[in-house]
């Protein structure tokens, strides 16, 4: 007998029933009619919580590392490189482009502005990077990158919100509980879906890695910089590991004293739970444990001795080493509306090499082929100066993410924008496709991964998304 | 084209593992079809083809016309039986041959087959069979139950209702109810449920005495007792907040900290004195709009503004202000109606017949409110304004002694400045706003522009006109009041009031690429203020900090002049005191010489805000909310020297006028008198006594009939998607509107509906929702979805007589719990053995009592009443826990104004805990308390690891293991063994068995010798801290101290301590 509230809710609905059916009249073969008719949708794996599922076919990645770039960096400046932009510096943006056009803070007098940095081809791919990339650049040819994406919102929060949830609107699962819920943990000794940030907290805050109407064990986990990995990871003063141990043995003791009494299934789950969390004491601070890993891995990644988007890379993989599967990077600090040159200038230099560390750090362990990296924020910036000349205002209608492993192809470029990266001019893809492939290459069809709430059955990309086949190997 | 989501449907599907346990359930259908011939009646419509219908075809063949395909609808059977634009019946009943829906979704034409192949929803041979089976029997259709009024059924049997409907169920299945829960069980159960609290030692002892002397009468008598007790309202309350999606944040990237206790009190309040469901709902929905409506019932409104409020720079305001709306009949549908309403929000719904254009007619009931953050004053601050009041008048009245004929002076004066008044014409803005875009303001009827939501630290606000008159003189500008800013207005400062740097007047003839400065001379405002250093709070830390050295932040506030006397550094204030300054104002500038403006000259007036402090947050911005330009051409014009309210009074005749307005009059006519200087001076001084509120609340009134909203249906939802207009109206599937309701305005009509007894779901939902708290389990599963894909209730002559019996007994909520709680069937033990949880793992049928995990707050306030921690203080603001602060880098904005509560006040109930929307405190949330971003009527119950290790180490409740190891040596006896059945009874309400007593012996005996061996310090586990020695009770050591507070820890996170069973 497995006592677990997973269990439990399916075998509820096919024992509610079978009074249903006894009362009615009607045989027992057809409980399994009626349950499937009630929960359509419902993936309804037996076994617990978070045990591994299959999902609906061969997937391509096991596990994501979402490295999400808050506060949405600028493609113009880094990844699509404009030189008409900088040719009608200062010009008017031609007027047909504004009709209907909404940004947050500029007004349609706001000129043009060129391109802040130099570009380069990198790799066999040949994609244009800034001059600030050179890290990415060298691995470009394991990267794919869209130059093609859209998204609905132009404020933060609720960009950040249809990024991350596939919906502006609050209380929806986020991608990595989608993972989850869809795909299982692979390990005991960790959340299946761990959050990690630098710089500094996210515009939606919390509902960006939480579990919405899904049951709470698929809501990320966020390990701190700081004191305790994970909140209230350490005894109280003076409760060494022998007085815990024996603390939990005899709570589990008379916990299954309880157990014997009561019959709940919960007292069992309550168990396992207190059980979890003794072995997250011991695994969450050994997987902070940086310093254990070899210098010349260490290196790669630049600074991981201190707090910071390089350390979280580093623990990103190993998080995805130990089976977690879906790890969330927030580095919220690309709102240049102002001061774009010196922001760009410091987030790369805070975000190159770690993120491209972590691509080749997955390769040489073989891992990159089955760990899938998504690296992009909620919107892009404007063609337009925002202020004189050095800034740039929110922009939905194009911007740049890149993928790599995990089933996609290497050293690929998809979409196009137009000469001055304002519009896309080829193969949109919107944050709902991008959903529907990041689901794709988990093995699912986004289609019929459904959560019932309410009476509907709730996708992620909602009525829309479409599995961008271009994009996969 | 951008994205077209119309083109993409809802699709669903079932798993692998469902369709093969479909097919399986295929091979007796034929038995089943059997059955129904025999009995001549086949498939029930609601029970049996529904849900196929639903899931399968009403995508495209239901209600909604806009994804309705081929005309045709299978979810009426007129139109069904029409058939669509083929013109071809798609069922003939009793002849499946020849219905197009039997042939179509047996069809092997990849082209022809229903659903179609693309759509992925192949339907299981038994699902084809059972429709067949029902066009065969006549295709009848049923009326969904929740949508038909509520009915009471007799009781099958005597006794509490509640148990002949749940026996009756039982012995049909052929099962027992489980024998009686012990007293001690019961006790702990009766207090949990309603109070939220544990029973305390000498509560159990009184219980179990009367017991076992006349069980039926211990707890009648407790259940009295229990529902008479304040802590009742905290209790029910919280699930209350929960639907209300009650938060003391605002939400989204700032997520400042809001002050909406004083709702939150309310409703404990409300539910406190049992008042009465339906109005508890209408006062929510529209107590502003009652007859006579007092304050309570104004910030009773409070429940419809617990929403979020945007304050990202550059939002759009309107399009946060109907998501807010939307939001508001989100909470309705899953709190009040139980209908997923959120599904019409962007088309006509799929399977509940709601429509699209319905949906926005529930809109329109709530558009027209002004979103009001009122005062509110504790009753001694009533008593002292009232004392305030009384002086004041009694002063007037002195003085209107001292001049018998003060009516004819008042008039004559008010003639005089009648004449005297300058003409203004208001310059109509062609364009306004924020010079850096960071806030986009809104233009109202009036020529006025008002700055809703980013609050501006520093920056400048300019309206651009093309100005009527040829030739100009002078400038007016006027910062107005209005319902939508805070307090009032009309400043956006934490007091309602402004400061302005520095106005700046330019025009700009036709032709001309350039602005021309125009110089400003003599300004004169309505009220003088005096000049001093600007206000503390706004000043610069940056520039304050050298303050000896550097003279600090040197700007200033005060005089009119400052505002056009060319410096930065000065800013023109009016603040009237905070008995007046909630007033129109206004200011005036003379051109230095009459300005000529050809036709077409634009006139740009900029508003410099420059005093506010350096929060980008916002919290200290001081610019005008609302603010209106005019401009005369009489010479020399200056301002008009009277208040706002006297100028209102003075433009009505005197029989016209109202007592308030007759006052203001009064009032600013002593004023102008030079003899009543005394007199005024005296009045200012007892109106400088005037207390500032000790609290706001969010909270909301009617808007004015020249400010009514027009509502538009939204395609998609989306707000800059505007279509038809809709009128106020309710969905027609439902109860109709009441005839008598047609009078009321609107809001207050929807509330009224709301709770009509003909309403086919209220009741039902609010006794559904009381059911689910006391057995974990609502008798319907989805609180929050009665509509016809929620699973159907085990025991619906149950629900609809608790509803029946909860409107016929007035909507009264302790009168429903009183019925529950003393069934015999809540009274039932709640142990289970294997083979009746395989029959009924959830317990819907009742063959046991309730047992499930405490909600996180009672969890919590479990752990602060038996460790004696806990503060019992009712209502008030809520407190800040002691969170740790890596948790604060989750936040987006900086979080300084989090101040951790100590001593007393950090143990009050969880309830009080403040709870922040972006960064939920990690205690509660593990434990699935909601984060309040949307209505919640059910919360999960999980058990993760996060929550065993808050329960475990979190910094409170550490305290209280601490607090209950120090409790039991003091009080639980004078051995080990004593005080083991102390502090177990009571943490569970019953004395511990032999082993468990073994168990707990064991590790006492473990930890003392380690704590004796130095292996362990006592200090350190007694005190948290190895440098504090603890105050230990006179014959016990610190070493027992540490090794009680192991054992309480241990204690407080039982399954039986956290659980109510």
């Amino acid at each position: 007998m497995d006592f677990n509230p997973g269990l439990r809710a399916e075998s509820a609905r096919s024992i509610s029933r079978r009074w249903f059916f006894r009362e009615c009249g009607v045989g027992l073969a057809s409980i399994a009619l009626t349950s499937l008719l009630a929960r359509a949708g419902d993936l309804a794996a037996p076994g617990r919580t978070l045990a591994p599922r299959r999902p609906h076919f061969a997937p391509k990645a096991k596990r994501v590392i979402f490295l999400f770039m808050g506060g949405a960096p600028s493609h113009i400046d880094l990844f699509d490189a404009k030189p008409e932009l900088t040719k009608r510096n200062g010009q008017l943006p031609p007027e047909s482009l504004l009709a209907g056009y909404r940004s947050a803070f500029i007004k349609p007098d706001a000129t043009l502005l060129g391109p802040k940095f130099g570009f380069s081809r990198y790799g066999q791919c040949g994609m244009e990077l800034s001059e600030l990339l050179p890290h990415l650049g060298k691995v470009a040819d394991d990267v794919c990158f869209i130059r093609s994406m859209q998204t609905d919102a132009i404020n933060h929060a609720p960009g950040q919100l249809l990024m991350n949830t596939g919906s502006m609107q609050f209380g929806r699962p986020s991608l990595g509980a989608w993972s989850l819920y869809g795909l299982g943990s692979e390990t005991e000794n960790l959340p299946g879906f761990v959050v990690l940030s630098s710089a500094k907290g996210s515009s939606a805050g919390s509902a960006n890695w939480g579990c919405g109407f899904m049951p709470a064990a698929y809501a990320g986990v966020p390990f701190r910089a700081t004191g305790d990995p994970v909140l209230y990871l350490s005894n109280p003063p003076g409760i060494d590991a022998e007085a815990q141990r024996d603390s939990l043995d005899s709570l589990r003791r008379l916990n299954e004293m309880t157990l014997a009494v009561t019959g709940d299934p919960a007292t069992q789950a309550r168990i396992e739970g207190y059980e979890m969390a003794y072995r997250l004491q011991a695994s969450a601070p050994e997987l902070m444990e940086t310093s254990r890993e070899p210098e010349s891995v260490r290196s790669m990644y630049g600074d991981v001795s201190k707090p910071g988007f390089a350390r979280n890379c580093l623990l990103a993989r190993r998080l995805a080493e130990r089976g977690v599967r879906f790890v969330q990077l927030f580095h919220e600090a690309w709102d240049q509306h102002g001061n774009l040159q010196n922001g760009l200038k410091r987030n790369c230099a805070d975000t190159d090499q770690p993120a491209a560390a972590l691509i080749a750090d997955l390769k040489q362990r073989g891992m990159l082929d089955d760990t899938l990296v998504v690296w992009g924020g909620e919107f892009g910036r404007t063609p337009m100066a925002q202020g004189t000349d050095n800034g740039r205002d929110h922009h939905n209608r194009a911007f740049t993410m890149w993928l790599a492993g995990g089933g996609v192809k290497r050293g690929f470029i998809y979409g196009q924008t137009d000469e001055i990266g304002f519009s896309v001019v080829e193969n949109p893809v919107h944050v709902h496709d991008l959903h529907a492939t990041i689901l794709h290459l988990l093995g699912f069809d986004h289609e019929r991964l459904t959560f019932r709430s309410q009476g509907r059955d709730f996708r992620l990309t909602d009525v829309a998304g479409r599995v961008v086949g271009d994009l996969l190997v | 084209m951008f994205y077209d989501r119309r083109k993409r449907g809802v699709q669903s599907a079932h798993s692998p593992r469902a369709r093969r346990a479909c097919r399986a359930g295929a091979m007796s259908l034929f038995g089943m079809v059997s059955a129904w011939a025999a009995e001549g009646k086949g498939p029930d419509y609601i029970r049996d083809i529904r849900p196929v219908l639903a899931d399968n075809c009403f995508q495209c063949h239901g209600q909604d016309e806009g994804s309705r395909k081929a005309n045709l609808r299978l979810d009426e059977r007129d139109s069904a039986l029409k058939g669509g634009k083929t013109g071809e019946p798609a069922i003939v009943p009793h002849h499946p041959e020849k219905s197009a829906l039997i042939e179509r979704i047996t069809s092997t034409d990849e082209e022809e087959i229903m659903p179609p192949v693309s759509r992925k929803h192949a339907l299981a041979p038994a699902q084809i069979e059972l429709l067949r089976a029902w066009v065969g029997a006549g295709a009848e259709y049923g009326e969904h139950w929740a949508f038909r009024s509520p009915r009471r059924l007799a009781p099958p049997g005597r006794g509490n209702p509640i148990d002949a409907f749940v026996r009756a169920r039982l012995v049909r299945e052929g099962l027992k109810p489980a024998p009686a829960a012990s007293a001690d069980q019961l006790c702990r159960r009766l207090h949990l449920d309603l109070t939220g609290l544990p029973p305390t030692l000498a509560e159990l002892d009184r219980f179990n005495t009367a017991y076992r002397r006349d069980p039926e009468g211990a707890v009648n008598q407790a259940v009295d007792a229990l529902l008479a007790s304040p802590h009742y309202g905290e209790k029910w309350a919280r699930h209350w907040l929960d639907a209300a999606r009650y938060a003391d944040s605002d939400g989204y990237e700032k997520d400042l900290p809001r002050q909406q206790w004083a709702w939150r009190d309310w409703v404990i309040s409300a539910i406190n004195r049992d008042l009465p469901y339906d109005e508890f709902v209408i006062e929510q929905l529209a107590g502003d709009q009652l007859p006579g409506a007092t304050e309570a019932q104004r910030i009773a409104t409070g429940f419809l503004r617990n929403g979020m409020i945007n304050e990202e720079g550059a939002v759009v305001n309107e399009q946060f202000r109907i998501e807010g709306v939307q939001d508001r009949i989100d909470t309705l549908g899953k709190s009040v109606l139980g209908l997923t309403l959120q599904c019409a929000q962007c088309h006509s719904h799929k399977f509940d017949p709601i429509k699209h254009t319905e949906y926005y007619g529930l809109f329109a009931a709530l558009n027209n409110t002004y979103e009001r953050t009122d005062p509110v004053y504790s009753p001694e601050q009533k008593a002292l304004i009232a004392r305030l009041e009384t002086q004041v008048a009694m002063l007037e009245q002195q003085l209107k002694s001292a001049e018998p004929d003060w009516p004819r002076q008042v008039e004559t004066w008010a003639a005089e400045q009648r004449r005297a008044a300058i003409p203004w014409t208001v310059m109509s803005p062609k364009d306004f706003g924020w010079v850096d875009g960071s806030a986009h303001p809104d233009l109202l009827p009036d020529g006025s522009v008002i700055s809703l939501g980013y609050r501006v630290p520093n920056g400048e606000l300019f309206i651009t006109g093309e100005p009527a008159l040829q030739q100009v003189t002078g400038l007016r500008l006027e910062t107005l009041t209005h319902p939508d800013l805070a307090l009032g207005g009309p400043g956006r400062n934490h007091l309602g009031t402004f400061a302005i740097t520095e106005l700046v007047v330019e025009v700009r003839e036709p032709g001309a690429k350039a602005w021309r400065k125009l110089e400003l001379c003599h300004a004169t405002a309505d009220f003088a203020d005096v000049e001093r250093p600007l206000e503390a709070r706004f000043r610069d830390p940056a520039k304050e900090k050298d303050r000896e050295k550097t003279g600090g932040d040197k700007r200033r506030q005060g005089p009119v002049a400052f505002l056009a006397d060319g410096s930065d550094e000065t800013a023109w204030t009016a603040d009237r005191g905070p008995a007046l300054r909630h007033t129109d104002l206004q200011a005036v500038v003379q051109f230095a010489e009459p300005v000529t403006l050809p036709e077409g000259t634009q006139l740009r007036a900029t508003v410099k805000a420059g005093h506010g402090g350096p929060d980008i947050r916002g919290l200290d911005a001081n610019f005008p909310g609302r603010i209106r330009v005019a401009l005369t051409q009489v010479p020399s014009p200056v301002a008009d020297l009277l208040p706002a309210d006297a100028r209102t009074a003075l433009a009505r005749k005197p029989a016209e006028r109202s007592a308030a307005e007759n006052a203001a009059l009064f009032a600013a006519w002593r004023a102008c008198q030079p003899r009543f200087a005394g007199f005024s001076a005296e009045i200012q001084r007892v109106r400088d006594g005037w207390p500032l509120p000790h609290t706001t609340v969010l909270d909301l009134t009617a808007r004015r009939p020249r400010e009514q909203r027009v509502t538009r249906l939204l395609e998609r939802g989306a707000w800059d998607h505007p279509g038809p207009v809709v009128e106020p109206h309710v969905p027609a599937f439902l109860h109709p509107l009441r005839p008598e309701f047609d009078t009321l305005p609107d809001r207050l009509a929807l509330a009224k509906w709301l709770t009509d007894p003909a309403s086919p779901t209220t009741a039902r939902v609010a006794v559904n929702r009381t059911w689910q708290a006391v057995f974990g389990d609502g008798l319907v599963e989805t609180p929050d979805d009665f509509g016809v894909r929620a699973p159907l209730p085990a025991h619906p002559e149950l629900l609809d007589w608790l509803a029946v019996d909860f409107m016929e007994g007035g909507w009264s909520q302790k009168r429903l719990l009183r019925t529950i709680l003393t069934s015999q069937t809540y009274r039932q033990s709640s142990a289970v053995s294997a083979r009746e949880l395989a029959i009924d793992p959830q317990n819907h049928l009742l063959a046991r009592g309730p047992r499930f995990r405490a909600d996180a707050e009672v969890v919590r306030d479990i752990a602060l009443s038996v460790s004696g921690l806990l503060n019992t203080r009712i209502g008030g603001p809520s407190v800040f826990a002691p969170i740790p602060a890596s948790a604060f880098a989750e936040s987006y904005a900086e979080v300084d104004f989090w101040k951790i509560a100590e001593g007393a006040e950090r143990y009050v109930r969880s309830l009080y805990v403040f709870r922040r929307r972006t960064m939920t405190d990690p205690v509660l949330a593990s434990l699935d308390a909601p984060t309040g971003e949307v209505s919640c009527v059910r919360r999960d119950r999980s058990n993760t690891p996060l929550a065993a290790l808050g329960a475990l180490n979190e910094t409170v409740f550490s305290e209280a293991a601490r607090a209950l190891a120090l409790r039991t040596l003091r009080e639980g006896g004078r051995d080990d063994r004593e005080r083991i059945a102390f502090a177990w009874r009571l943490c569970t309400a019953r004395l511990p068995r032999k082993a468990e007593i073994a168990e707990l012996e064991r590790l006492l005996a473990v930890q003392r010798e380690r704590l004796r061996g130095g292996w362990l310090g006592a200090r350190e586990i007694a005190t948290g801290s190895s440098t504090v020695v603890p105050e230990v009770p006179a014959g016990t050591t610190p070493v027992d101290a540490a090794a009680w507070t192991i054992v309480a820890r241990v204690l407080l996170n039982l399954d039986e301590t956290i659980t109510k069973g």
